[in-house]
């Protein structure tokens, strides 16, 4: 993985096969305390502490845990490469967090990478999960709720191609903005 | 900048042409999207799909994701699944691929074969 955004791209996978019916993805670029945030927060089924462990090790992590495999420590080696921290907390039955926070100015820190492209994708390939995305860089902030944009749609797909290019440029926009 | 009114304005449109899409006669384009894809860059592909597809208007097309196909050295794969039941996976793709499979399986209906699984085993 060249990109943050492309272990972003994984982690939401986990939580969409988690049975996530809400995501939430956080992206803050606190450039003055030269930190890094990239939070993921579903209300899909969780796991136990158990399963938290293993999912951390990629040793441990067998075929029956087939949702997560190399994701997570990929993602983890991506944040301690930089001086930062990865860290889950999940609940059964109510979901999971996934915190990853990231030197911003260290040399090893990947660059954020397309999030426009990132949102759109992931978006348009779930319909049936609802997004809530935000992006701060310093004190300017992005927001995508994608219920509301459903809400606009009124069950129109955001697969129709009119649909799906606002969409893209909608996110292009806001994240040319920040 | 893009607006929620203008989204509003878009779907009225739609709606006079297409109503609601019918899946029934719907062609899925499914993208590889595990860790395995995604390192191998099935998100430039997927992007070239959806950029082509709406370029083409090809509103009967959905693109969608999925996890490990299973065979990861052959990432990026993207299988097409037609109304007749078929199934069709193409391996190591790139955006230019990608491009060549929308015109030449999706609008003409012509099978790549030189990009399908088949061929490199």
């Amino acid at each position: 993985m060249k990109e943050l955004s492309l272990h972003i791209i994984d982690i939401l996978q986990n939580s969409i096969t988690a049975g996530a019916t809400l995501i939430g993805l956080e992206v803050l670029e606190n450039i003055s305390d030269d930190l890094l945030t990239i939070r993921i927060t579903d209300n899909g089924c969780g796991m136990d502490e158990d399963l938290v462990r293993r999912v951390i090790d990629p040793y441990t992590t067998g075929r029956t845990t087939r949702k997560v495999g190399l994701g997570i420590p990929l993602f983890k080696l991506a944040a301690e490469n930089t001086g930062g921290t990865l860290t889950i907390e999940s609940q059964v039955g109510k979901g999971t967090v996934v915190t990853a926070s990231f030197g911003y100015s260290h040399i090893d820190r990947q660059p954020l990478g397309d999030m426009a492209e990132t949102m759109h994708q992931t978006v348009t390939a779930h319909e049936e999960i609802d997004f809530l995305y935000t992006h701060t860089r310093n004190e300017k902030t992005f927001f995508m709720d994608t219920r509301e944009i459903k809400k606009v749609l009124d069950g129109v797909s955001l697969q129709i191609p009119e649909v799906s290019m606002w969409l893209l440029e909608f996110l292009r926009e806001g994240e040319a903005d920040l | 900048m893009k607006s929620l009114a203008e989204l509003a304005a878009i779907r009225a449109k739609t709606i006079n042409d297409v109503t609601m899409r019918k899946d029934d006669h719907a062609v899925r384009v499914v993208v590889g999207m595990a860790t395995c894809g995604i390192a191998a860059g099935a998100r430039p592909v997927m992007a070239a799909f959806v950029e082509e597809i709406a370029k083409r208007g090809l509103e009967h097309v959905t693109v969608t994701q999925t996890g490990c196909i299973g065979v990861c050295r052959l990432e990026p794969i993207v299988e097409i699944h037609t109304p007749d039941g078929e199934k069709v996976t193409y391996i190591k793709m790139t955006p230019e691929k990608a491009q060549k499979v929308v015109s030449e399986h999706l609008v003409n209906g012509k099978v790549i074969t030189e990009y399908t699984i088949g061929a490199a085993e």
